[in-house]
């Protein structure tokens, strides 16, 4: 069955559907990444978006659940090139053509990806709308697609409850704004107590819970959105209780002490971004997948300096918070996909709850 | 970190001759790395012993020396030129080699240079056996269960705890030479104490077996201050067992979860951390295909033949960028040649996938064995780029030459499903052949998966092609199926056979339908960024990014993998020619497939498109491009036998006209210009089939010289003596259908001479004249030559340049010509022209100091060659000697026969260069690495004809001390002339025999020259073959004796440098 993506500017892109066959209108943005297509779908960050993968090859190694980022796809739509028929991996369990259907997610395929993409570079990140309906009048759909916007996806994907997984070291209460996994499994690994906590816990019920750390996870959309959340934040700024943040989490922290934060034409999205850390001159290839940015033009620098810098375009990448057991960072050093280069932000945030 | 500003000036090894498992990619590297160094200033010394390398001009480094790679040589280059630091891993094996010894022995430190880019402690982690081992074990990185062992009864004792099978790896060796699997104590021994041979340090390590692993390797990079990225991952379809060199390898790895992608990176980045490797570095694992496991297998600690093909998957510049770090540089620092926006330190992301095939040599050693293992045998390689694993595959299959263009092509359809069950485990070059007829014969992949260890992803890719291949032939060839077999890049000869049309039928649906290929670039960001750098590869489906410019715009043909008869030379042809045009204003655009070349740099032309040579996959270019003109004569045979196609497309030939290129290889009408010109050519007769061959062949009495035309190397030329060698010969050449005639010409046996020569259409210029020193009957490439000539009349001279002189003019010639003359006394034959650019261009180019290719180019683009300042006729010869030695790789190729004649073996060439001929041609035997005397110990067996001219030859080895052995015939003749000869039995006499002479180790050379012919003895390749795996130089023709012993007993006088 044909499938179409239709994207604001009213460029139309034809495939084949290979996913559930249902409409989504969503933003449409894309991942380098050449592996860990599991891991982008199930990344709750992706939460309101659909993703384009450069690599043409999709679903080669099939579906392995252990590489779930959480515990179901967010992804609106996936848009590929090729997707594999057969899958190839000793721990494969399912295609990603059942995985998709059983989880009622669009995707097409056949799709010239890197003609999408250069579009999106040039464009920057546009809405589009994903059909198997050919009977689409693109001016009459015009106008829905540029409607659409991201909203209110880090309640969307925030847990519900708090819980909390064992460990016998430091406790690390974990802010669910639409957490990966490997963030706790990340803590654990290094005997971490974890106690994972809605995105809407109040400062106060987290300070009751003793935390011996606090750890602002990732998770989609626009951070500005995030008003009440940010207020907490600010509460939690003003405890000496250590905190790491990542990606979101950095940015709703940078937005609590009055600095600002922007969209960027087309994000960052994938596992090859340089980032330099401005202290020891060092350079980190790092995952990512972010579309908003902190402003550095914006920083009280008696509040916070910039700690990382990407290599390529010179936005922020990290802050460091001045007399403050505080650092974010806008990449993501529990990786999955991507490397594993950054984790000993892990180990320096332990240290940090130690001293 | 800024650059260190005390590196002023940097010696840069080169790794000397190509041979198996060290080729073109050294060239590739060390041209980058030496324009990266003078980039920054620094004034760049070379020493390299290959004159066909680009990295040898003027133009690429400050002073070079075409000089032997031995230490003997290079500490006079440092003594001279004072370099303060020396860059040793551009050179491949050979030049870290070469940098280790001298920093051992201390010399360095003596002369005060420092090593760059590296340390010795680095070398010595990476590449000692043992240390390595302990490095591995101290930062908890698993490679197989091993040891080292100095001799062969320890080799015994720990393969019988490792069990059989085991691997055998000796210690500083290329391309695994030496190495392999072993299945038992007996084969155990014998490669054993070959390995302790071959190792440099008598070392080699014994290992767990784990063939079956998947095999994958990491390109990764590291800086002076710790940062680490990595380039590329590479998969290879073969599972370990088959060295990478011979495997079929994909970027990126294709059935690698992100968990095992990130596990294996986070190791190759861990261990080039503990190596504290400064630049690039190749890291190669066995993956358990059923867990997490995984081993080391390798690193190797320098730019290599994995990271050649790695930068051209990907864009970034390993060579480049390694340079520039050994002067300090940090990765952050670096700017990224293809983004111009980004920098060196990120990951290349591919949007496409990259398939590499090796070339291997079976057309030329009929005799070898084909299986594959972890010595390499391949001499080239191709690689395709495609936005799909079928296209990419089919694209490099029909990139090969191999008269092979589909998963057809090899036909195993005779045979059952058990026999092809059997077929599958014979691990060789036409594996994927036999898999596509498993499947064709329903045996499921799992079975296929359980034989071969390939993994059942690549399997299904395969299935793909096969299920492509029977709709093809059973279907309506609708618009979806004719896109469906695009798509996946068949070429429309194929669809045209399959669904049984004519290829011009298909041609024109296809424009019908709009179908045509379109083009990507490859911008190492997979589109992120806006890339600079035009390097594109086609695909069918989307959008096209290659734009047509509206310059003046020349088409240059590329000269495809390299192989044996078509070298390295022919890339520095194209790429001197390209520079030219590019001079002279031309937008240039380059077609090619061959990774390892200069040319294949995206910096070199104004567009790269890396795609195959076929006349289809060129139009598609041309149809975007719209050239005007092509220039064929630079590429090879390969861009010669695109000729008539170009031509068809409308695209004019710059340069000699296609009907006078024809005019050259077609006898009939060449017959007709010689007798025009007056110019005599040994008789010789057009013939198709055998019996047509052998009137011939009594008309014109044996010895005759039988082969096809229109081929390079010499390709299936034979000399035969009877009529049974014609049968024979005829049933080898026919075996490749032959779309040309088959030559018969008389055999003279005389002087072989060869002249290379620029014409403009009127003038003509000379650069030299060059002498063999074999004479006729061994193929051009694999004889010594001589310029300036040293045994010539004047008459026959100037007999050479007249003949040129009148040949070029008869034939139109605008670029280049290359003329082989027999001189037989006082007269002289043509035997050969070729309206092109030859393999000896390059040396001749070094050695007289004239542009060759820059003036045929301009002389094509209509200047005259009186304006361009180097005279007309022939040029003054120089008051230097250069002697062109040949350098085999034979003991790589299991079962391949050593002896030379008419088709060329030889996979490589060093220079001599000297004040007189014995100083050139010392220089070139030792630069061809005959290093002697060892044990002074010798034996000549030679057939009757040759027994008179060995004489003198063996009374001049012995008077250097030489202890002579002979078989009973060549004894008596020695003897009786005063030589003293043992005798000593034959093969098939009881022992001790001669093979029991030759495998003791002690024999520095062996003399043996065969019967002419297909009776050329049995016993004699025997005797060669073990010579040759025994490490015993082998001669088999009395002249490269001759010359041998010449060299040997001028060895003592004082060795001059010469500087070029």
């Amino acid at each position: 069955m044909k499938a179409y993506l239709i994207l604001e500017d009213g460029s139309v892109y034809e495939g084949e559907n290979v996913g559930a066959s249902r409409e989504a209108v969503s933003e449409i943005v894309f991942n380098t990444s050449m592996t860990g297509y599991l891991e982008v779908m199930t990344d709750p960050s992706y939460a309101g978006q659909a993703v384009v993968m450069t690599y043409p090859l999709i679903g080669n190694y099939g579906i392995c659940h252990e590489d779930m980022e959480s515990d179901r796809p967010w992804i609106d739509g996936l848009i590929v090139r090729e997707l594999s028929e057969v899958a190839s991996n000793f721990r494969n369990e399912d295609s990603i053509q059942n995985f998709l259907i059983k989880n009622n997610i669009p995707c097409i395929c056949g799709i010239d990806t890197r003609d999408l993409t250069k579009r999106l570079r040039e464009h920057g990140t546009m809405n589009g709308f994903i059909t198997v309906d050919s009977s689409f009048v693109v001016e009459k759909i015009l106008q829905r697609i540029k409607e659409y916007s991201v909203k209110g996806v880090v309640k969307r994907t925030s847990t519900k409850e708090a819980y909390s997984l064992p460990g016998k070291g430091k406790r690390v209460v974990l802010i669910d704004f639409g957490a990966k996994k490997n963030i706790a499994r990340q803590l654990q690994k290094r005997g971490c107590e974890v106690i994972v906590v809605p995105c809407d816990t109040k400062a106060k019920e987290i300070l009751k819970l003793k935390p011996d750390g606090i750890m602002l996870s990732n998770g989609p959309g626009d951070p500005k959105e995030n008003v009440d959340i940010i207020e907490e934040i600010k509460k939690l700024y003003d405890t000496d209780i250590p905190i790491f943040a990542i990606c979101l989490g950095h940015q709703l922290i940078a937005l609590a002490t009055g600095a600002n934060t922007y969209k960027l034409r087309y994000g960052h999205r994938g596992g090859n971004h340089p980032v330099k850390d401005l202290e020891t001159g060092r350079t980190y290839i790092s995952s990512q997948n972010h579309g908003y940015a902190v402003d550095e033009s914006t920083l009280d620098k008696n509040i916070c300096v910039p700690a990382f810098v990407n290599v390529n375009d010179g936005t922020n990448e990290g802050l460091r918070y001045i007399n403050k057991k505080i650092f974010t960072v806008q990449y993501h050093p529990e990786a999955c996909p991507g490397p594993r280069d950054s984790s000993y932000l892990f180990d320096k945030f332990i240290k940090m709850m130690e001293d | 970190m800024p650059r260190n500003n005390d590196i002023k000036k940097v010696l840069v090894i080169g790794s000397g001759p190509i041979v198996i498992g060290q080729a073109a990619e050294f060239d590739y590297a060390g041209t980058q790395g030496c324009l990266a160094l003078r980039e920054e200033g620094v004034e760049v010394v070379l020493i390299n012993s290959n004159p066909a390398t680009i990295m040898t001009d003027k133009d690429i480094a400050d002073e070079v020396y075409i000089e032997p790679l031995t230490a003997e040589f290079v500490k006079k280059v440092i003594k001279k030129e004072k370099p303060d630091s020396l860059l040793p891993t551009l050179g491949g094996q050979a030049g870290l080699n070469l940098a280790m010894e001298l920093f051992e022995e201390g010399f360095l430190k003596k002369e005060n240079v420092r090593l760059i880019g590296t340390t010795s402690l680095t070398i010595k982690k990476a590449e000692d056996r043992d240390t390595f081992k302990q490095t591995m074990e101290k930062i908890v990185e698993p490679i197989a269960a091993s040891k080292v062992v100095e001799n062969v009864k320890d080799g015994v004792e720990y393969a019988k705890t490792l069990g059989y099978p085991v691997v055998l790896r000796p210690a500083y060796t290329l391309g695994g030479s030496g190495g392999g699997i072993v299945y038992n104590e007996k084969e155990l021994i014998e490669t054993l104490e070959n390995g302790l041979r071959l190792s440099r340090v008598g070392q080699v390590l014994v290992e767990r077996c784990i063939a079956g692993w998947k095999e994958i390797e990491y390109e990764v990079m590291r800086d002076g201050i710790g940062n680490v990225i990595t380039v590329c991952n590479m998969e290879n379809i073969d599972p370990v067992g088959v060295h990478t060199g011979d495997s079929i390898v994909v970027a990126p790895s294709q059935t690698l979860g992100d968990k095992e992608y990130q596990m294996l990176r986070s190791s190759a980045l861990n261990i080039i951390t503990e190596l504290n490797i400064t630049g690039g570095c190749n890291v190669q694992y066995a993956l358990n295909p059923d867990s997490f496991e995984y081993c080391v297998i390798e690193v190797n600690p320098r730019v290599s033949r994995s990271s050649a093909l790695a930068s051209k998957a990907t864009g970034y510049p390993i060579a480049k960028v390694a340079a520039k770090i050994a002067l300090g540089y940090t990765l952050d620092e670096i700017k990224n040649a293809v983004t111009k926006k980004t920098y060196a330190a990120f990951e290349p992301m591919l949007d496409y996938v990259v398939i590499k095939m090796p070339r291997l040599p079976f057309d030329k050693f009929i005799s070898a064995k084909r299986e594959l293992g972890t010595q390499m045998k391949a001499t080239g390689e191709v690689m395709s780029i495609c936005n799909n694993f079928e296209g990419g595959l089919m694209k490099a299959i029909r990139s090969l030459e191999q008269h092979v263009n589909s998963l057809l092509d090899y036909d195993y359809s005779k045979l059952d499903t058990e026999s092809l069950k059997s077929e599958l485990q014979r691990v060789d070059d036409r594996r994927i052949w036999v898999i596509a007829e498993a499947i064709r014969k329903g045996i499921s992949f799992e079975e296929i998966h359980k034989i071969t260890k390939i993994d059942i992803w690549f399997i299904s890719k395969i299935a793909n092609i096969v299920k492509t291949e029977n709709r093809l032939s059973s279907e309506i060839l609708d618009e979806e199926l004719l896109k469906e077999a695009k798509r996946i890049e068949f070429p429309d000869s194929l669809i045209a056979k399959l669904s049984n049309k004519g290829e011009e039928e298909i041609k024109t649906l296809r424009y019908r339908l709009d179908i045509r290929a379109v083009y990507k670039m490859v911008d190492t960001c997979a589109g992120e960024f806006k890339a600079q750098t035009p390097y594109f590869y086609s695909c069918y489906g989307g959008s096209n990014e290659a734009k047509r410019s509206y310059r003046k715009k020349v088409l240059v043909l590329g000269s495809g993998p390299i192989r044996i008869g078509q070298g390295i030379e022919f890339d520095f042809c194209s790429v001197h020619s390209t520079w030219e045009f590019k001079r002279l204003g031309y937008e240039t655009v380059i077609i090619n497939n061959n990774p390892e070349t200069v040319s294949t740099d995206f910096d070199i032309a104004d567009k790269l498109y890396f795609e195959p040579l076929t006349p289809e996959d060129v139009e598609s270019i041309v149809d975007i491009e719209k050239p005007d003109g092509a220039v064929v004569q630079f590429g090879g045979q390969t861009a010669i036998k695109l000729t008539q196609s170009l031509m068809k497309m409308g695209v004019p030939i710059l340069g000699t006209d296609a009907k006078d290129v024809d005019a050259a290889e077609d006898r009939e009408l060449f017959d007709k210009i010689l007798e025009e010109c007056k110019i005599p050519r040994p008789r010789g007769e057009t013939v198709y089939k055998a019996k047509e061959a052998k009137e011939a062949a009594n008309r014109l009495g044996y010895p005759v010289l039988v082969r096809p035309s229109y081929v390079l190397g010499g390709q299936g030329m034979q000399i035969a003596t009877n009529d049974n060698d014609i049968d024979g010969f005829m049933e080898i050449i026919n075996r490749i259908a032959q779309e040309h005639p088959i030559l018969v010409d008389k055999y003279i046996l005389g002087k072989e001479i060869e002249v290379d020569a620029v014409c403009d259409g009127k003038d003509i210029l000379i650069p030299g004249i060059m002498e063999h020193i074999e004479r006729a009957g061994v193929h051009s490439g694999d004889s010594i030559s001589v310029y300036p000539v040293q045994s010539l009349s004047d008459t026959v001279k100037s007999k050479i340049v007249e003949y040129t002189k009148r040949l070029a003019k008869a034939l139109h010639i605008k670029g280049m010509i290359n003329i082989q003359f027999i001189a037989d006394g006082e007269d002289v034959y043509v035997i050969e022209v070729n309206p092109r650019s030859s393999r000896t261009v390059p040396y001749i180019s070094k050695v007289t100091g004239v542009p060759i290719i820059s003036l045929a180019t301009r002389a094509i683009c209509g200047e005259s060659i009186k304006d361009m300042g180097f005279g007309t006729g022939i040029l003054r010869e120089p008051d230097l000697v250069a002697v062109k030695m040949p350098v085999f790789s034979f003991e790589k190729i299991k079962g391949a026969d050593i002896s030379l004649g008419p088709e060329m073996k030889s996979t490589g060439e060093c220079l001599g260069i000297g004040k007189n001929f014995n100083e050139a041609l010392y220089k070139a035997f030792v630069g061809a690495g005959i290093r002697l005397p060892k044990h002074k110990k010798m034996i000549i067996t030679v057939r009757d004809s040759e027994k008179s001219k060995v004489i003198d030859i063996a009374k001049r080895f012995q008077a250097l001390g030489y202890i002579i052995y002979s078989t009973k015939g060549t004894a008596k003749v020695l003897n009786d002339n005063g030589v003293n000869a043992i005798v000593i039995r034959k093969l098939e006499e009881e022992g001790p025999n001669i093979l029991d002479l030759i495998l003791s180790h002690e024999i520095d050379i062996v003399i043996d020259v065969p019967m002419r012919g297909i009776a050329g003895s049995k016993d004699g390749f025997i005797i060669r073959r073990n010579a040759i795996e025994t490490g015993v130089n082998v001669l088999t023709s009395t002249d490269t004796a001759k010359a041998l012993v010449s060299s040997l007993e001028n060895e003592k006088d004082e060795i001059s440098l010469i500087k070029i």
